[in-house]
């Protein structure tokens, strides 16, 4: 009796609620550390060098198979998931433990994944001499090196094989960046030249210039020198590729077939299972810098995001060159200079709303207006040889960028508008006191007080900008551009190209791609670098915010 | 040494010429900087509502009705034909007159650019009949049972590279030689001829009234396909108790017959088998007293129009019941025009039609949208009309010879506010629905734009995250603010202010890829959890009462979450640990099949995960707006309350909350703003299928979602490409609103705080 009458006065004292409200923030606090943690470990663990594990393996009534790959995942599933994928526990075992095993060898397999129940498993080994081996098509590669070979001529097995093998690697990954770097800058830069002159020609239709005359032979006269120049690379290819095209190496996969990768195909290989922890971890950072610093493969699930990384970057500088001049000017127009009354405090409103609108309204707006209407008209007026393939009236960086300016510009209005609301009264008076005028004032005083204000909205605005989505895939993103913004073609900054995106990336990745068990660790890595960069940049911003408030509790006392 | 002059002091002299110049130029300046800001800032802010305007601006064009232009009026000596059509480009126009002339001409002048005289092989021509517009064929029936098919056609050459050139021409897709309908070579009365593809069919009404249905069919031979035959069918419909047929149509696909008989009835066959022609209805379409004076097929077949002799149109098409029958229903009508309708004209493209009635007032229609864009007065004797394959051109020639070309500026017939937001019955449904289906592979397919059940998907998903994230918020937002020990709160606050950052597309990809399959595998386990963790928390509570003095003085007021997190954690992992048991238990090891077969839908992705992720991204949101109004109250207001005795709890809940709770609503309504309009979690967390139910285990399609999905392969200027700019100004205006009344409140608040 006792004990319940004092747990009806604890209830009456309201303790419990505030407990549980102590739990709402326990819940929040779980779930926004949990999910940071869960994308960062994800992310991280995508660079390890995991061992290849070598599995003997029979299933109930079949013979036994060796299977080779890494160890992903594994969970215990009831026996009814189990039954609808065609596996039946003997009667009576209502739950069973699986491993997802990544066999890799898509080209022999034809998947990169495979459930396995613990139950069935014979013998589990590690093997020193297993290799994986990263390519450029197909996956990865799990198996043993058998030799190396030179147009068809065994030159190294056994022992040898694998020293002859990395030193033949390293020539022929040599080869392909030549070969990829000509390809790129040189017959890109060709193919660019033919593509202008298609235009002057066609710009001399357009003026009416009859044709036979000497502009038309002149155009004519450069493109045969662009197409002997052209014709002496593509020979100077053809070498290359016959000497990238030279080594192969012999390789055996799990269930005892041979098989041949040519050299060309492979990026890198390693034995996992031989490696010591550091070892291990010089191939963890280097497949991290490969990570953040190569161009994708295997449309986006391989390979690098350096696209991606270099198109967000430039679009948030472009849009930041765009954003902090018009935003500062309308902050200290509404401040400084607007008859501070019913008009202006509605405009407020309307500003400080304009920050919720949906970011895929300004997609569409951005679409609407900048790309059809905008960029319609400037290939109209600028660049009618070139239709009806359009320059400007495309989704491209610039546009994307004007995009999102628009989408950030109440976040800069916003945070400067406070940031000369907190200059101190007396510092302005006393510039006026001295005869400054009220520019002067401004300009000297109260704009490099207000700087880190300013700065605080900007980089609010970037790291808004820079993990908006939504918007860029109706102006300007895609998944996988031809070439970057920035070349050695004139003008050298393309500001009508298509870009890549971070945000877009994961989602591309994550949903549009044929191959999302495979790219998912991928995407995941993704992920944590967006993260990283939008909080540290909102870390800035608070650092520099509370840095600030600081300066004038003390110029205020 | 240099004399000190006023002209090379660093401050010149007061009221010298340099001072004056000086103190001039630096007001120019300020002026300057005055202007150039004020500019400049007006410029901003007009950019930034100019969005509101530019969206208005494309959307305005759905709702504005049809207008004419007079292209051309001229007087033409020709006769007067019984079919005029006009070609896509509205410059060809073409007569079929009734003495078996086929002419072409300029459609703006009126001069003859060809002539055909059909092959009549001295017979007299006694039924002339058209097929569907869009296939251009045109039949003759004569008055010995035989009949003839032609087709128009328009060769279109660029001969110089620019100009275009058009010959139009007649070509026989059955050749020249008649066909033979009637073996008993009577006169044929009524005749309706489809060819499409491989297969013509005949309908022949004769002068004694037989009905005949005559079928060609080529067959390419499956070995080579350059060579084929032509199959041949014949059947005879009885037509006893039926009294004098006044339309015979066959619809495009030759599956079709409808009849139309002098008292008003509709016989509605099938003749797909063409030797077991089946009567599916027969049924009284017009009440007594008025008559059915034109009959038309809308595009694509499916539909037909009944135009009747007191002005009205109504629509039927062949419904289905339960049973799989179909019976011919009046779907909707149109009574704008007032007396009897005796032409229509179908559009080709899309689901419109125009009319002439006999007053000689033209009426233009949408029947999706169920709309009347335009009846105006036109001409004043009758008249045949040809309306070109765009819908945008007409022509027009009176008996007397007098011709009008006109422009038809009709963009938008397919949108109003009844097709966007109400049912509607569509074609091949069996009754009105909400429906969103933008496209199709087919050419006549009928585009249904409902904006309902893309805002009911809207609106779900922030149901189920208000449902998560409110309590969250709020709740902590109270601890946060009140409760909490300062320390605890300084690196709480901004832990999860920096949420609100997080981009949303990786959170929509968590929930897609990580959350989806984890609540499938342990539905049971998320239900536990949802229960257990305010249990388990109170359960703590009561304990720590009980725990020694010295113990609980380590963790000092206001740290009880640090006391929480592992509580939190702990069931957490116990409740996905136990997932396998119960499910095993209570749902035969598989929740979702159990639901399935139960008759609830399960979707891997849906409601509970987007409820779940969505409800995640809009709790910084809440829960900062509410923290900053909590530790707003004036603190005197507190500490009265705590000093007439009031314990801390109630001090909360009637004194601060209550000063708060504006506070607390806008903060909820900023919120709502942006569950509403965020696009990515949705995007990726659900199926997108636009259907219209509250099931937490199924998916929806939201309008942020349609936007990106749809947006980028909207042609520009379509009706699909304004929809979806409408669906962005709904999304503006929503957004804008809450956002508005959520400012309104919180200045409000603002103003009380500083007078209390």
């Amino acid at each position: 009796m006792k004990q319940r009458s004092s747990m009806k006065i604890w209830f009456d004292s309201g303790k419990p609620w505030v407990w549980l409200n102590a739990g709402a923030v326990s819940i929040s606090l779980v779930m926004v550390v949990g999910l940071i943690g869960l994308i960062a470990v994800r992310g991280l663990s995508h660079f390890w060098p995991a061992d290849i594990v070598e599995l003997t393996y029979a299933e109930p009534g079949e013979e036994k198979v060796m299977l080779v790959g890494e160890r992903v995942d594994h969970e215990t599933v009831p026996a009814a998931r189990l039954a609808l994928s065609g596996v039946h526990l003997p009667e009576g075992q209502e739950t069973a433990n699986r491993t997802l095993l990544k066999i890799g060898n898509r080209d022999f397999f034809g998947l990169d994944f495979r459930w396995i129940n613990d139950p069935w498993i014979a013998d589990t080994q590690k093997p020193a001499g297993l290799v994986s081996i990263e390519r450029r098509e197909w996956g990865n590669f799990y198996g043993y090196l058998v030799n190396v070979k030179q147009q068809g001529e065994v030159v190294a097995q056994g022992e040898q094989a694998w020293d002859a093998f990395q030193q033949r690697l390293a020539r022929s990954n040599a080869l392909y960046n030549k070969i990829k770097d000509i390809e790129k800058s040189d017959i890109g830069k060709i193919n660019h030249g033919l593509e202008d002159l298609r235009i002057d020609e066609r710009r001399l239709e357009l003026d009416n210039v009859e044709k036979g005359t000497a502009p038309y032979l002149e155009i004519e006269e450069e493109r045969k020198q662009l197409n002997t120049r052209y014709a002496k690379l593509r020979e100077e290819l053809d070498e290359l590729y016959s000497e990238l095209n030279r080594d192969q190496i012999t390789v055996k996969i799990s269930d005892g077939r041979e098989a041949e990768i040519p050299m060309a195909k492979i990026v890198q290989a390693y034995k996992p299972n031989a490696m010591s922890t550091m070892q291990k971890l010089g191939q963890y950072f280097h497949n991290a810098w490969e990570f953040v610093s190569g161009e994708p493969r295997e449309a986006n699930t391989e390979g690098g995001i350096f696209p991606a990384i270099f198109g967000t970057v430039m679009m948030v500088m472009i849009m930041s060159v765009l954003v902090t001049p018009f935003g500062v000017i309308a902050a200290v127009y509404l401040k400084e200079y607007a008859k501070q009354g019913a008009v202006v405090r509605l405009i407020r409103i309307a500003v400080n709303n304009l920050a919720g609108v949906p970011s895929i309204v300004y997609g569409v707006f951005g679409l609407g207006f900048f790309v059809y209407f905008i960029g319609g008209s400037v290939d109209e007026i600028f660049f009618q040889a070139k239709l009806p393939s359009p320059t400007f009236g495309s989704p491209g960086l610039l546009w994307a960028s004007l995009t999102l300016a628009i989408l950030t510009v109440p976040v800069v209005i916003v945070a400067t508008e406070e940031g000369l609301s907190r200059i101190p009264r007396a510092i302005r008076e006393g510039s006026l006191a001295l005869g400054a005028t009220k520019a002067e004032t401004l300009w000297r005083t109260v704009l490099p007080m207000a700087a880190p204000a300013m700065m605080t909205g900007l980089i609010l605005a970037v790291a808004r900008a820079a993990g908006e989505v939504a918007p860029l895939m109706m102006v300007g993103v895609v998944k996988l551009a031809p070439s970057l913004a920035i070349d050695n073609i004139a003008p050298y900054l393309h500001l009508d190209r298509q870009f890549m995106h971070l945000g877009f990336h994961i989602y591309d990745v994550g949903f549009q791609s044929p191959n999302v068990e495979a790219a998912r660790p991928l995407v995941y890595a993704t992920a944590f670098l967006l993260v990283l960069i939008i909080v540290v940049l909102n870390l800035a911003a608070i650092g520099i915010r509370n840095r600030l408030r600081e300066t004038y509790k003390a110029s205020e006392s | 040494m240099q004399e000190q002059t006023v002209e090379n002091s660093v401050l010149p002299a007061p009221g010298s010429k340099v001072a004056n110049r000086r103190r001039a130029w630096r007001e120019v300046k300020d002026r300057i900087a005055k202007y150039g800001v004020a500019v400049g800032g007006i410029s901003v802010i007009l950019a930034i509502v100019l969005i509101f305007f530019y969206l208005l601006y494309v959307v305005m064009p759905l709702f504005q009705g049809a207008s004419l232009k007079t292209e051309a009026t001229y007087h033409s000596d020709f006769k007067q034909p019984v079919f005029l059509s006009l070609n896509e480009y509205n410059t060809v126009a073409m007569a079929l007159e009734a003495s078996g002339v086929v002419r072409f001409f300029d459609a703006k002048t009126g001069k003859t650019m060809s002539e055909t005289t059909l092959p009549l092989d001295g017979k007299t021509i006694s039924t002339v009949s058209a097929g569907a517009a869009t296939t251009g064929v045109f039949s003759y029936g004569f008055n010995d049972g035989s009949a003839l098919v032609i087709k128009e056609k328009y060769k279109v050459t660029y001969p110089t590279g620019t100009q275009r050139v058009i010959v139009p021409e007649v070509t026989y897709p059955l050749g020249e030689k008649h066909v033979a309908i009637d073996d008993q070579g009577k006169s044929i009365s009524l005749l309706s001829v489809q060819s499409y593809e491989d297969k013509t069919t005949f309908v022949a009404y004769t002068e004694d009234k037989r009905l005949i249905l005559k079928r060609f069919e080529k067959e390419v031979d499956f070995l080579d396909d350059t060579q084929f035959t032509i199959k041949e069918e014949k059947h005879e419909i009885s037509l006893t108790d039926v009294s004098s047929l006044t339309q015979v149509k066959l619809d495009i696909d030759q599956r079709e017959l409808y009849l139309v008989d002098d008292k008003g009835f509709i016989y509605y066959y099938d003749v797909q088998q063409l030797d077991k022609p089946r009567l599916i209805q027969k049924i009284k379409a017009v009440p007594t007293g008025v008559d059915i004076t034109s009959f038309e097929f809308l595009t694509g077949g499916i539909s037909i129009l009944v135009g009747r002799s007191d002005g009205h149109i109504d629509q039927w098409f062949p419904v289905r019941d339960k049973d799989n029958n179909y019976t011919l229903h009046n779907v909707r009508s149109f009574d704008a025009q007032s007396s009897p309708i005796i032409a229509i004209a179908p559009e080709q493209a899309r689901k419109g039609f125009l009319t002439l009635d006999k007053t000689g007032h033209l009426g233009i229609y949408h029947t999706t949208a169920h709309r009347t864009l335009l009846v105006e007065p036109y001409v004043n004797s009758s008249a045949v009309i040809g309306l070109s394959p765009r819908a945008n051109g007409f022509i027009s020639m009176t008996d007397k010879g007098d011709v009008k070309l006109l422009d038809i500026h009709n963009e938008h017939p397919d949108i109003s506010w009844h097709s966007l937001w109400e049912k509607v019955w569509y074609e091949s449904r069996d009754k009105p629905e909400y429906i969103w289906q933008s496209s199709s592979a087919s050419n006549d397919f009928e585009p249904k734009f409902s904006l309902t059940p893309l805002t009911f998907g809207t609106i779900k998903a922030a149901f189920y995250a208000m449902l998560v994230a409110v309590p969250l918020a709020i709740m902590g937002a109270i601890f946060t603010a009140y409760f909490m020990s300062p320390r605890m709160r300084s690196f709480v606050k901004p832990t999860i202010e920096i949420m609100e950052a997080l981009p949303t597309v990786i959170l929509g990809f968590l929930a897609g890829l990580w959350l989806a399959p984890l609540v499938e595998d342990h539905l049971p386990g998320v239900f536990t959890l949802l229960f257990m963790l305010p249990v388990m928390i109170i359960l703590t509570a009561w304990g720590w009462t009980k725990l020694p003095k010295a113990w609980r003085e380590r963790i000092p007021d206001g740290w009880e979450p640090a006391v929480l997190i592992p509580i939190v954690l702990l069931v957490g992992y116990v409740s996905m640990a136990s997932s396998g048991a119960i499910e095993l238990w209570l749902f035969d090891g598989n929740m979702p099949q159990f639901l399935n077969d139960v008759g609830i839908n399960y979707d891997q992705r849906n409601s509970l995960v987007v409820g779940l992720v969505m409800g995640f991204a809009v709790i910084p949101t809440i829960f900062s707006i509410t923290e900053d109004a909590i530790f707003g109250v004036p603190k005197h207001l507190t500490i009265g309350s705590l000093a007439l005795g009031a314990t801390p709890w109630q001090t909360m809940t009637r004194v601060v909350l209550l000063t708060a709770s504006p506070g607390i609503f806008s903060a909820v309504m900023i919120g709502l703003g942006r569950a509403v309009g965020e696009t990515m979690i949705v995007l990726m967390a659900t199926g997108n299928t636009p259907i219209m139910d509250f099931n937490i285990f199924e998916g929806f399609r939201a309008l942020s979602a349609n936007i990106a999905v749809e947006m980028p392969e909207a042609e520009v200027a379509s009706s699909h490409y304004r929809v979806l700019f409408l669906a962005a100004l709904v999304l503006f205006l929503a957004t804008f609103i809450l956002n508005t009344v959520a400012e309104i409140v919180r200045q409000r608040l603002r103003n009380k705080y500083s007078s209390l």
